[in-house]
């Protein structure tokens, strides 16, 4: 525990030493920076060690707030989710440093590096909290110094505009919340986690947590922020939220389902079903975006989606009795967690380096970038083939393990816990095929072809810093995905924690899930291995003769230019075709006219439906029933005060009547 | 002694609706005067024979400070801003009259309902505290000039010491001295505003002062 005080110290003199120096030119940077990068080492020991089965530790000081204690409990569920946190905020401290360089001179930097230091420091105490008190006030400042993060550059109305979206919805979850802890507070009449007990009302408790939390995390309908805060973020603030801070919403959810007793088998069906709602949802609209951050974003919720589609499995198991089913479900859940942290974490840095070279995220400005970003490429072709869940990277061990409890499910489960597993399976194969087509576009788009433009063919590869970080993170992804089985067996400690299975029944299932992970890894590994060998073949058979470039068959036109390859959307067309019920994209198309079209164009863009369909709606209606209180604010104070006194008033009056 | 306390209540409601009925500001800060002093006197008679030092010198502090150093204020800061009398309030002066009346109606009615830990040593002096505290009220959300504000202020803090003298007849000495230099500074810092609103405004309305608000 003295580690991680010792780590939120560094986060807190990081915070408050990047204020401090303010003016002085790159101060602000190497004190902040610094605070979050020697934090993040000085934590992450003792949180791998507890994640690894080190028994639990907690301190617990008294505190003044009612209700509330300074009650710090590090237990394997914490653990787990500790570590990557340390990871990615580490790893964008150094991509940061020199990602917000550029804007020295005209931005104070000092706010950046103040919010980024707060936003970890939260985003730990958040996962450490065992008082609700204490969690809420934590997972506020983490709500508020994000807020501060996204809205980095409000200079831009768009940035404004994304920044209101993000604080009212993770407002809206941090209500739901409170009416939760509130609940549960009073049927125990303690905020203390581990005094709350299996209580009468623990299906309202479960839907209140599934919204609260399933804000943050982006559960669809619930996502609609995600996609507009995320590009509107500094790219390695992007990567932190992506990549950890929407999985303290998982991590909430989880605490919360280990408090309420042994789960019901609906609450399996419900988190099956927004899993595959937002999985599908997510990846559609992904494959339907034009800009790259923004489609990352999207992917964000797809994943989240793959995660909830896991724990929902889990619990289904865990209610039917099945411990296979249960800990392979868990354990693909929350390694998913850490697997995407690890590859949204790297998508998104790249996707910087991407629009700091280029000072463009538009998939239609962009192409040819391997050539003259070849480092950047690399990564983000690994993070790429990590997220459509290819072997041998590491998102595919944790998708396989959901696989596997879901085919356990569906042959030896009866037929209502069935259906589930069966819409799971064939919902995580369709997820998993258009993450494919999605990801083959936004590599192929961006970094194959001829550069679309100018900016495109001008691109810088980024610096040391900032590549460094995305190596990381690739190197990463790569290890989880060799080492999966390895991985797989370490899960012991934190599937306990949260099944409250046996030690055997957990062990015995991750052996036999791990081993499968590692037959298959196996198979997939050979699969590279026959790639690199053909790869290798190709190389020696080339060595010895002419290769020679020419363009390529142009049908008889003679001048085909670079605008000439496929678009992001064209490539998309098939399946956005064939999902256009879903989607509704718009498009107006004027075609070539005559014999010497003078000018054509296409259009075609996609609407968030729920944006348009619900929330827009919904907050119209709202903000029109809101104006009939327009009139009492009149802005004199007279009235105000009168106000004020009739309150006092007539709340005298009720309590003395 | 009740007799005494007595009066003094009713001449504490009196001064109420008079504060309500007059337009001329010096006027209403003689009435707020008069007010600190009958409080003083109030809470002298309150002390029930049990002399001690701190309990006769803070009400004649707290007069001093009410009936004396306030109003000297007040009147400076009024000739400083140069306005006379409140042209047209919010509610009218007959109206802030009947609201008073209905004020001291449901002040009377309260002051049966309300239990009290210790019995006051007379039943009108609640009403006359809530009274006096609603008349603040009055003044404050029906007047546009800043003086009346806080004079209004004023009232509604004699309405308070009232009621404390009623609750708590002997606070602690600190707690009295804070309160008193609270309203002190309060109505010192209040007199700088205006003066400085009126030089930079030539007016001391406070409803022209909407277009601080952020009202969109």
């Amino acid at each position: 525990m003295t580690a991680l005080l010792i780590s939120l110290l560094f986060f807190g003199a990081g915070a408050i030493a990047s204020l401090i120096f303010a003016n002085r030119g790159r101060w602000p940077t190497m004190v902040g920076a610094g605070g979050v990068i020697l934090g993040s080492l000085c934590g992450i020991v003792p949180a791998t060690r507890v994640a690894l089965g080190a028994p639990a530790q907690s301190l617990r000081v008294a505190w003044d707030v009612p209700y509330g204690s300074l009650y710090l409990r590090l237990d394997a569920l914490a653990a787990f989710f500790l570590v990557p946190i340390f990871v990615i905020c580490a790893v964008a401290a150094l991509y940061g440093a020199e990602y917000l360089a550029t804007y020295r001179g005209r931005k104070a930097l000092a706010p950046p590096w103040f919010f980024l230091n707060v936003l970890a420091a939260s985003m730990v105490t958040v996962v450490l909290a065992h008082n609700a008190v204490l969690f809420l006030m934590a997972w506020e400042t983490m709500a508020l110094s994000s807020f501060f993060l996204v809205t980095f550059e409000n200079e831009k109305e768009s940035t404004r505009q994304a920044g209101w979206i993000y604080l009212v919805a993770s407002h809206i979850g941090a209500a739901f919340l409170l009416v939760l802890f509130v609940m549960l507070g009073k049927e125990n009449g303690s905020l203390d986690f581990d005094r709350f007990t299996a209580s009468s009302g623990a299906g309202t408790l479960f839907v209140l947590a599934l919204v609260g939390f399933g804000a943050k995390a982006g559960f669809v309908p619930l996502h609609v922020w995600l996609p507009e805060a995320h590009p509107a973020a500094p790219s390695h603030v992007s990567a932190v939220m992506s990549a950890v801070m929407i999985k303290t919403g998982i991590y909430g959810l989880l605490r919360i389902l280990t408090l309420l007793g042994p789960p019901r088998a609906w609450w399996g069906w419900a988190l099956c079903a927004v899993g595959l709602t937002s999985g599908i949802a997510g990846v559609l609209l992904a494959l339907a975006q034009h800009d790259l951050k923004r489609l990352l974003a999207y992917s964000s919720v797809e994943n989240v989606g793959i995660i909830a589609l896991g724990l929902g499995v889990g619990i289904i198991g865990l209610s039917a009795g099945a411990p296979f089913i249960a800990v392979a479900g868990f354990a693909g859940a929350l390694l998913h967690v850490l697997n995407h942290a690890l590859f949204k974490g790297l998508l998104f840095l790249d996707a910087g380096n991407v629009a700091r070279g280029t000072h463009t995220r538009e998939l239609d400005h962009l192409g040819g970038l391997l050539k003259s970003m070849p480092a950047t490429g690399a990564t983000f072709l690994v993070g790429a083939a990590a997220i459509s869940g290819m072997p041998p990277l590491n998102g595919f061990v944790s998708e396989f393990l959901i696989y596997l409890a879901s085919f356990k499910g569906a042959v030896s489960g009866d037929a209502s816990s069935a259906v589930p597993m069966l819409a799971a399976i064939s919902g995580l194969a369709l997820i998993g095929g258009l993450a494919v087509v999605c990801f083959t576009q936004a590599f192929g788009i961006v970094f194959l072809g001829q550069p679309r433009t100018v900016h495109a063919g001008e691109a810088q590869e980024a610096g040391r810093a900032m590549l460094a970080a995305g190596f990381i993170l690739a190197a990463g992804c790569v290890l989880v995905g060799l080492f999966g089985a390895s991985v797989v067996r370490s899960m012991g400690p934190v599937i306990r924690g949260v099944t409250g299975l046996p030690s055997i029944s957990v062990g015995d299932s991750l052996a036999q899930a791990a081993d499968s992970v590692a037959r298959v890894g196996c198979f997939g590994a050979g699969l590279t291995a026959l790639a690199a060998l053909i790869g290798g073949a190709r190389a020696i058979t080339l060595a010895r003769r002419s290769v020679a470039s020419a363009a390529t068959w142009d049908c008889g036109y003679a001048r085909p230019s670079p605008r000439m390859q496929y678009t992001a959307s064209s490539f998309a067309q098939p399946v956005t075709e064939t999902f256009s019920m879903l989607l509704r994209t718009r498009q107006s198309l004027h075609g070539p006219q005559g014999m010497f079209p003078e000018g054509a164009e296409f259009y075609s863009r996609t609407e968030d439906p729920y944006q348009s369909l619900i929330f827009r709606p919904l907050f119209r209606a709202l903000s029109r029933a809101m104006a009939t209180l327009r009139p009492f604010q009149q802005g004199k104070v007279q009235l105000y005060v009168l106000y004020i006194a009739a309150t006092l008033l007539v709340l005298l009056l009720w309590e003395v009547a | 002694m009740s007799e005494t306390i007595n009066w003094i209540l009713v001449l504490l409601v009196l001064t109420g609706f008079m504060l309500l009925g007059s337009s001329r500001l010096a006027a209403c800060i003689r009435l707020i005067a008069i007010q600190g002093m009958l409080l003083g006197i109030l809470a002298l008679r309150m002390q029930d024979g049990q002399w001690s030092a701190a309990g006769a010198l803070l009400p004649l502090i707290s007069a001093v400070v009410k009936g004396v150093l306030l109003p000297w204020l007040l009147m400076r800061a009024m000739r400083e801003a140069d306005t006379v009398r409140e042209i047209e309030p919010f509610i009218s002066y007959n109206l802030s009259i009947i609201a008073g009346a209905a004020g001291l109606a449901l002040s009377l009615w309260l002051g049966r309902q309300l239990e009290l830990p210790n019995r006051p040593p007379s039943p009108l002096l609640v009403p006359a505290a809530f009274f006096t505290s609603l008349v603040g009220m009055i003044v404050i959300v029906s007047r546009r000039k800043a003086i009346a504000q806080v004079l209004g202020y004023l009232a509604l803090e004699n309405g308070v010491y009232a009621f404390g003298a009623a609750v708590a007849p002997r606070l602690p000495v600190l707690v009295e001295l804070g309160i008193l230099l609270d309203v002190l500074v309060g109505v010192f810092v209040m007199g700088i505003a205006i003066f400085h609103i009126s030089r930079e405004f030539n007016h001391i309305d406070i409803d022209k002062l909407e277009a601080l608000t952020d009202r969109l």
